[in-house]
């Protein structure tokens, strides 16, 4: 029997590359020793890929793509198909889960420099990859045929007819009717579940191949193949698999921790993943009285808004995403690891995340002259970042780069310290209680709570320097 | 490529030939491959004249109707509104119309064939909202300079009750007019131009 096995194995073996792409994909693919929390989310990306495209499948067996039937079908799903409502809130919630693990992915590239050369064509990738995904969830979003959906896809379809001179021709063709309608709901089905689809995952495909071309970038920006031993083999690289693959694993079942809270507790998200007025079935005489987009696309529809002009604003929108991808030739310093650049890249990175996360905010409010003039200064704080990289870069002072991979202090090796702070704050004094007794209690102390305050001020402003 | 005892040229050509000739099939599919994403015949039909009827219309209400799957509203204006309309000029972006879309008939200071009825595409010409109706004067949340309009809540733009955008809002043109015209004094037909039924 054991020998039948071997024989079969055999015959596939010669016939395809298992053991080499195993190999050289898994088994000797060395990554980085170093990788930290943020390593994780291009994992999780594909685990969420995966998941989505599963529910997605289940979904389409009952859903209608029919401006009559469609919003019932939604609701059929919800309430009569076994286990419609589980596999319904996984997908929702499941797209705007994938937005926060690209958002964090992407910025984990901005602070470590991992699109730096050689590794330009890895962010492109990544870049047209988050480009394929928003068009993913916007015709996604369209398909429950609430009142969101229908405004929504109204507002950003129209965005095409700002363009000049084919702007109105275009956004005709792309609804294929006068108004979004049924003609809209079908091709944005049809986008939806098998166009886009294919797209995203060729590119993840071609994001993959060229990571391990070139090999992971980590922590410290190091690049581990410049240091080898006798074999070849990168001494401060281990190979994917186990290390790697079981880290990961760790990582989902963390995620499916925080993820299970959601869909079963929270589907909604208090109108951030699912808004309240798309539960009214689209109405095309009669708009909501606030729209806005789901919270992922919010810092772009800020910008648009910051915009006085139409086709300015449409510039700005999509200027906000092509500059995202001109990133590896905006900066140009030589470190790639934000351990050691200088402190104007740090405080720009800064007023980066405060500018995108402040225009996200402002991106659900309505648009009150305050809230407008908030969202111009952010705007131009966001374009900043990027348009005045080729400048602080060039003068940036960063600091003297190690030749090997570092080690960070660990969680063990930082208890200590946070036990002495809290001793400090709390610290235990004599008490005496009702019966006389004099006890050991802990009391806050306001001077020293200011101490530790101000010291870790200190610290945090240092190591913004 | 072996090319030892190659015409290099002939290659070339061949190679350039097949390049052509394999562009201009491409072209070709390409035609129906796209124009079968414009609107079909039959959403073109849907396109069809609507008609409405004005007789028992009171002074100030608005009907809406659906003409090409789009919100018209049609708005019987009283005099106070009229009156209130001719004082607006100074306020407004476009206030002749110069740059926005309707019929000739109806391009004047009031945007109607007759003052008293006026007819508009009920979406914003900024991103296709459909604007909230608010004929009241200076109410609290809209503030005193509140004349009575057209207010889009998508993106704050202001309208007047003649469709006609104020200055310093997203909006970059007044409401659009669709081509209308009366078949008697209390039947008007939306879609059909006045000229196209003299003619």
């Amino acid at each position: 029997m054991k020998h039948k096995i071997t024989e079969c194995t055999d015959w596939f073996l010669d016939r395809f590359p298992l053991t080499k792409l195993w190999n050289d994909h898994m088994a000797h693919y060395y990554a980085p020793k170093n990788f930290n929390i943020w390593y994780f989310f291009g994992s999780l990306a594909l685990f969420v890929l995966v998941m989505q495209l599963v529910t997605g499948i289940l979904l389409t067996m009952n859903y209608k793509p029919d401006a009559d039937l469609a919003f019932d079908s939604v609701e059929y799903i919800m309430r009569d198909v076994n286990w419609g409502w589980l596999v319904r809130y996984m997908h929702s919630t499941g797209a705007s889960a994938f937005f926060i693990i690209v958002y964090l992915h992407m910025f984990r590239g901005i602070v470590y420099g991992s699109f730096k050369q050689p590794r330009e064509l890895i962010w492109i990738f990544g870049m047209l990859i988050f480009v394929a995904l928003m068009a993913e969830a916007f015709m996604g979003y369209l398909l429950p045929w609430g009142q969101m959906s229908y405004w929504g896809a109204q507002v950003i379809i129209s965005l095409f007819s700002a363009i000049p001179v084919i702007g109105d021709d275009l956004s005709l063709w792309v609804r294929g009717d006068y108004v979004v309608s049924d003609a809209t709901l079908n091709r944005f089905f049809a986008f939806h579940v098998i166009a886009v689809p294919l797209v995203l995952i060729i590119l993840v495909f071609l994001h993959i191949v060229a990571l391990h071309e070139v090999g992971s970038n980590n922590p410290d920006g190091i690049d581990i193949k410049a240091s080898k031993d006798p074999y070849g083999v990168p001494v401060d690289g281990i190979p994917f698999h186990p290390y790697y693959t079981v880290k990961d694993i760790v990582g989902i079942g963390v995620f499916m921790f925080f993820f299970a809270v959601v869909v079963f507790y929270m589907p909604e998200l208090g109108g951030y993943f699912l808004e309240d007025a798309n539960f009214i079935p689209a109405d095309p005489l009669k708009t909501p009285e606030h729209i806005a987009p789901v919270w992922y696309f919010t810092p772009f529809y800020a910008i648009l808004r910051a915009v006085p002009d139409k086709f300015a604003g449409v510039i700005a929108m999509g200027g906000a995403i092509v500059v995202l991808f001109l990133l590896p030739w905006l900066d140009r310093s030589p470190v790639k690891s934000i351990r050691y650049r200088g402190g104007i890249y740090k405080k720009a990175v800064l007023l980066f995340v405060i500018s995108f996360i402040g225009l996200g905010y402002l991106g659900t409010q309505p648009a009150t002259p305050t809230a407008t003039m908030f969202a111009r200064v952010l705007t131009a704080v966001y374009f900043g970042f990027f348009l005045l990289m080729p400048l602080y870069t060039r003068w940036e002072k960063f600091k003297e780069i190690p030749n090997r991979l570092t080690e960070q202090p660990s969680l063990e090796d930082r208890l200590p310290g946070w036990i002495a702070a809290a001793d400090e704050m709390v610290p235990k004094t004599p008490v005496t209680d009702e019966q006389g007794q004099t006890v050991e209690k802990r009391r806050p102390n306001t001077a020293a709570i200011g101490k530790v305050l101000v010291r870790n001020a200190k610290k945090l402003k240092e190591s913004l320097d | 490529m072996y090319s030892e005892g190659v015409d290099n040229s002939k290659r070339q050509f061949l190679t350039s030939a097949l390049t052509v000739v394999g562009a201009v099939g491409t072209g070709f599919i390409a035609v129906p491959f796209l124009s079968q994403m414009q609107p079909s015949t039959k959403a073109m039909a849907a396109g069809a004249p609507v008609e409405v009827d004005l007789s028992k219309m009171e002074p100030g209400q608005m009907i809406r109707v659906a003409w090409r799957g789009k919100p018209v509203w049609v708005l019987n204006r009283t005099p106070e509104v009229l009156e209130t309309l001719a004082t607006l000029d100074d306020k407004l972006a476009d206030p002749l119309s110069n740059e926005s879309i309707q019929p000739e008939d109806s391009k004047n200071p009031m945007r109607a064939i007759k003052p008293e009825i006026f007819v508009a595409v009920g979406l914003c010409t900024h991103l296709g909202c459909s604007p909230t109706f608010r004929p009241e004067i200076g109410p609290s949340d809209l503030g005193d300079e509140w004349k009575g309009g057209f207010f889009c809540p998508c993106h704050g733009s202001w309208f007047d009750l003649a469709g006609r955008v104020y200055r310093g809002v997203p909006a970059p043109t007044n409401l659009e007019v669709p081509p209308y015209r009366y078949i008697n004094d209390n039947l008007i037909i939306v879609g059909e131009e006045q000229q196209e039924a003299a003619a």
